[in-house]
C-alpha cells in the first residue's frame, strides 16, 4: 500500500461530497477561464493598436465625417509617414447578423499603414487595380467558404443599392490578435457612385490613419494636426490608435473590470467551499488521526495526507474544469453572432493562472485542517466526541 | 527479571480552564520484562491517563517514566513519536481501525514507517494476520469483521513492528462474553509464547485473571499490591 492510495481512499469516503466539491471546482474554474478570456481578449484588442499610428476623426464623434481634402494637409506635417483613410460602410452580408467591418478605405495605402495585414504583392496589385474589387481577412475567407474571384454582394444600408465585390486578396493576420475579419474595398469606387446617387455625400472619409515616425511624438504631432483644422468646419480630434480603441470600448470597459475581479472572487468562493470539506473531513476523522500519530506518524506526514487529498480534489476539479473550457469557448464563439468578436482564443496565460489558482485553492484549503489535526493533542483525540 | 517500566513519583493533573484537575498524584509503579499486568479502578480512577504516560502518548506534569531505559518522560515531540512507532503496540477499546482500510492495509500502517521493502512488509503482515487467526479475511474491511475480529486485527496491528511493549485500554471492554475470551486468549499467548510485556487496563475480573500481577487504582492512587 502506497500514501497515495490512503490519500485516494480518503477522498473516496464520501464519494457525493467529492464529486459536489470537484464539481465545483470544475465549474468555478470554467467560469475563471471563460472570463479571462473575454478580459484578454479586450486587453490584446487594446494591446493590437500600433504606437506609431495615429487616428484622426472628427472631434465631436466618428460618426461625423471628415473632408477627403486634409489627407494632403495631414501628409504635410513634419513626422507623418503616411495617410490614409477608411469609411464604415455597413451593409448586410447575406445576413444581418453576419458581423463584420466593412470598410470603404483608400486602396493606395491602406496596407502601408497597416502592415500587420499581410497580403501577397500579386494580391495587392490586383486590388489596386480592379476599382470594384475587394480584400478580405482569412478568417471571413474561411467562415463563408470564399475563394479569390468569388463576388460578394452587400446590401447597402448607409450607401443604400446593392455592391458587388470581387474578391482579389486575401489577408492573413500577422499576430494572434490582429483582426482578421474585416472586408476592404476602394473608397474611390464608392464616393464616383455616390457622386451620381447622393452628390450632398461625396469628398467625405470616416477617419484618417495616420503613420508617424517616432511614436514618442505622437502627442505633438496629433496637436499640430488637430491645429490645422481649427475653426474649420470639421475641427478634428488626433489620438493614438490605442487611445481610440479604448475609447471605443470605453462603455464595455467598465464590465470588463466587473468580469476581471468576478474571476477572482469565484476561485475564491470555491477555495472556501474546498476548504470547509476539508475541515469536516478532518474533523470526522480526528480519532483516526490520533490514531496515526499514535502509531508514529509524523507532522510530516500527516500534512502529506491532509494536503495530497485536498491537491487531489483540487487539481482534478481544475484539470477537468480547464480541459472543458476549451470545447465551451468555442462553443461560446459558435453561439455569438459571427464576427461579434475578431479573435476569440484562450490564451495560455489563462490556462496557467486557472492551474495555478486550482493548486492555490488546493493548498489554501487544507491549512485550517492541517492545523487543526496538527494542535490536536493525541489524547484529546481520542475523547473526541464527533 | 528486569524492570522494562519504571514510574516514579508521577503526578497528573489536567487543566479545564482555569480549574486544576488531578488525577495521578505521586504515583510510582514498575513493571517487569514479561509481566502481564491488569490495571483496574473505579471510572475516572485515571487508569486510561497512566496508560497513556507509559505509552508515551501524553506526558506527565512532575515525575519521570522510563521505558527500558528509555527516559520518555523529556522526549521531545517527534522523538517520542518514532520511540513509540519502535517500543510499544497499541489496542484500544474502540479497534480504531481505519475503516477505508483492508484487514491487511490496517496491519501494514506502522510498517510503512519502517524500511521494509514490500515484499518483506507483506510477509510480517501475513504472519501476524496468521497468528491472530484472521488469514483469510486479509482483504476483508472493518465494517466487514466481527468486533471480536477487528479486535484481532488491532491486536496484529500492535504486534506486527515486534515491540516490547503492548498496552491495551479495556480491549475487552466492547465485546461479548466468546469474543473476549479469545482476545484474552490471545493476549495471553503473545506474553506467553511470544515474551511481550502487556499492561491492560479492563473492568473486567475475568479479564484480570489472565494477567499475571494485577493493581487497583483509586482516586490516582495504587492502592494494595
Ligand atoms: N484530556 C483531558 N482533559 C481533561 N480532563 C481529562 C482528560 N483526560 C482525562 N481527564 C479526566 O481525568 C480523570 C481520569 O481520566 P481517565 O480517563 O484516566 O480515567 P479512567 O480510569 O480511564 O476511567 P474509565 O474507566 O472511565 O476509562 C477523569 O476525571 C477525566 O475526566
Ligand atoms: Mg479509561
Amino acid at each position: 500500500m502506497k500514501v497515495f492510495k490512503l490519500i485516494f481512499k480518503n477522498a473516496l469516503r464520501h464519494k457525493l461530497r467529492t464529486f459536489l466539491t470537484i464539481l465545483g471546482i470544475m465549474i468555478a474554474v470554467i467560469a475563471f477561464g471563460v472570463l479571462r478570456t473575454v478580459v484578454t481578449i479586450w486587453d490584446s484588442s487594446v494591446d493590437a493598436a500600433s504606437a506609431n499610428r495615429l487616428i484622426t476623426r472628427q472631434s465631436v464623434s466618428f460618426i461625423f465625417p471628415l473632408p477627403y481634402a486634409y489627407k494632403e494637409k495631414i501628409k504635410s506635417v513634419p513626422g507623418v509617414q503616411d495617410v490614409s483613410f477608411a469609411n464604415w460602410f455597413g451593409g448586410v452580408y447575406k445576413d444581418k447578423n453576419n458581423f463584420f467591418a466593412r470598410l470603404a478605405v483608400d486602396a493606395e495605402t491602406i496596407f502601408d499603414v497597416m502592415p500587420e495585414f499581410l497580403i501577397t504583392p500579386e494580391e495587392l496589385e490586383a486590388f489596386k487595380k480592379e476599382r470594384n474589387s475587394c480584400v478580405i481577412g482569412a478568417d471571413i475567407a474561411k467562415q463563408y467558404n470564399i475563394k479569390l474571384g468569388d463576388v460578394m454582394t452587400l446590401e447597402g444600408d448607409i450607401y443604400p443599392g446593392r455592391w458587388d465585390f470581387i474578391v482579389r486578396g486575401i489577408y492573413r493576420p500577422q499576430n494572434k490578435n490582429t483582426d482578421d475579419t474585416q472586408m476592404l474595398f476602394h473608397w474611390q469606387y464608392v464616393d464616383e457612385r455616390m457622386k451620381i446617387e447622393s452628390p450632398a455625400r461625396t469628398g467625405l472619409v470616416g477617419w484618417y490613419i495616420v503613420e508617424i515616425k517616432d511614436p514618442n511624438k505622437s502627442a505633438a504631432i496629433s496637436n499640430q494636426i488637430d491645429a490645422l483644422f481649427k475653426n474649420s468646419s470639421a475641427e478634428t480630434k488626433t489620438e493614438t490608435e490605442k487611445a481610440f480603441t479604448q475609447g471605443f470600448v470605453a462603455a464595455s470597459s467598465a464590465i470588463i473590470t466587473a468580469m476581471n475581479l468576478m474571476s477572482f472572487v469565484i476561485i475564491g468562493i470555491i477555495m472556501l467551499v474546498l476548504a470547509n470539506t476539508m475541515v469536516m473531513a478532518a474533523r470526522e476523522r480526528t480519532r483516526e488521526y490520533a490514531v496515526f500519530k499514535t502509531l508514529g506518524f509524523s507532522t510530516f506526514h500527516l500534512t502529506g495526507l491532509i494536503l495530497g487529498e485536498s491537491l487531489l480534489i483540487s487539481i482534478l476539479g481544475g484539470g477537468i474544469g480547464i480541459a472543458l473550457t476549451y470545447p465551451i469557448v468555442a462553443g461560446f464563439e459558435q453561439a455569438m453572432p459571427k464576427g461579434f468578436f475578431p479573435f476569440f482564443y484562450i490564451e495560455p496565460i489563462t490556462t496557467i493562472m486557472a492551474l495555478s489558482a486550482a493548486i492555490l485553492i488546493g493548498i489554501i484549503a487544507a491549512v485550517f485542517p492541517i492545523h487543526r489535526t496538527l494542535k490536536t493533542k493525541i489524547v484529546e483525540g481520542f475523547r473526541f466526541v464527533g | 527479571m528486569s524492570e522494562l517500566i519504571q514510574v516514579q513519583n508521577v503526578s497528573k493533573s489536567y487543566w479545564r480552564d482555569s480549574f486544576e484537575i488531578p488525577v495521578l498524584n505521586n504515583l510510582s509503579l514498575s513493571v517487569k520484562q514479561g509481566e502481564f499486568m491488569a490495571l483496574m479502578g473505579p471510572s475516572g480512577s485515571g487508569k486510561t491517563t497512566l496508560l497513556n504516560l507509559i505509552a508515551g502518548i501524553d506526558k506527565p506534569s512532575s515525575g519521570k517514566v522510563f521505558v527500558s531505559g528509555t527516559e520518555i518522560s523529556n522526549l521531545g515531540e517527534s522523538s517520542l513519536a518514532k520511540w513509540r512507532a519502535n517500543n510499544i503496540g497499541f489496542i484500544f477499546q474502540f479497534y480504531n481501525l481505519i475503516p477505508v482500510l483492508t484487514a491487511f492495509e490496517n496491519v501494514e500502517l506502522p510498517l510503512l514507517l519502517t524500511k521494509l521493502s514490500k515484499e518483506e512488509r507483506k510477509k510480517h503482515v501475513e504472519n501476524v494476520l496468521n497468528i491472530v487467526g484472521l488469514g483469510n479475511h486479509m482483504q476483508h474491511y472493518p465494517k466487514q469483521l466481527s468486533g471480536g475480529q477487528e479486535q484481532r486485527v488491532a491486536i496484529a496491528r500492535a504486534v506486527v513492528t515486534d515491540p516490547v511493549l503492548l498496552v491495551a485500554d479495556e480491549p475487552t471492554g466492547d465485546l461479548d462474553r466468546n469474543s473476549a475470551t479469545e482476545i484474552l486468549t490471545l493476549l495471553e499467548r503473545l506474553n506467553k509464547e511470544f515474551n511481550k510485556t502487556i499492561v491492560m487496563v479492563t473492568h473486567d475480573p475475568h479479564a484480570a485473571e489472565r494477567a499475571s500481577v494485577v493493581r487497583h487504582l483509586e482516586k490516582g492512587d495504587l492502592v494494595g499490591a
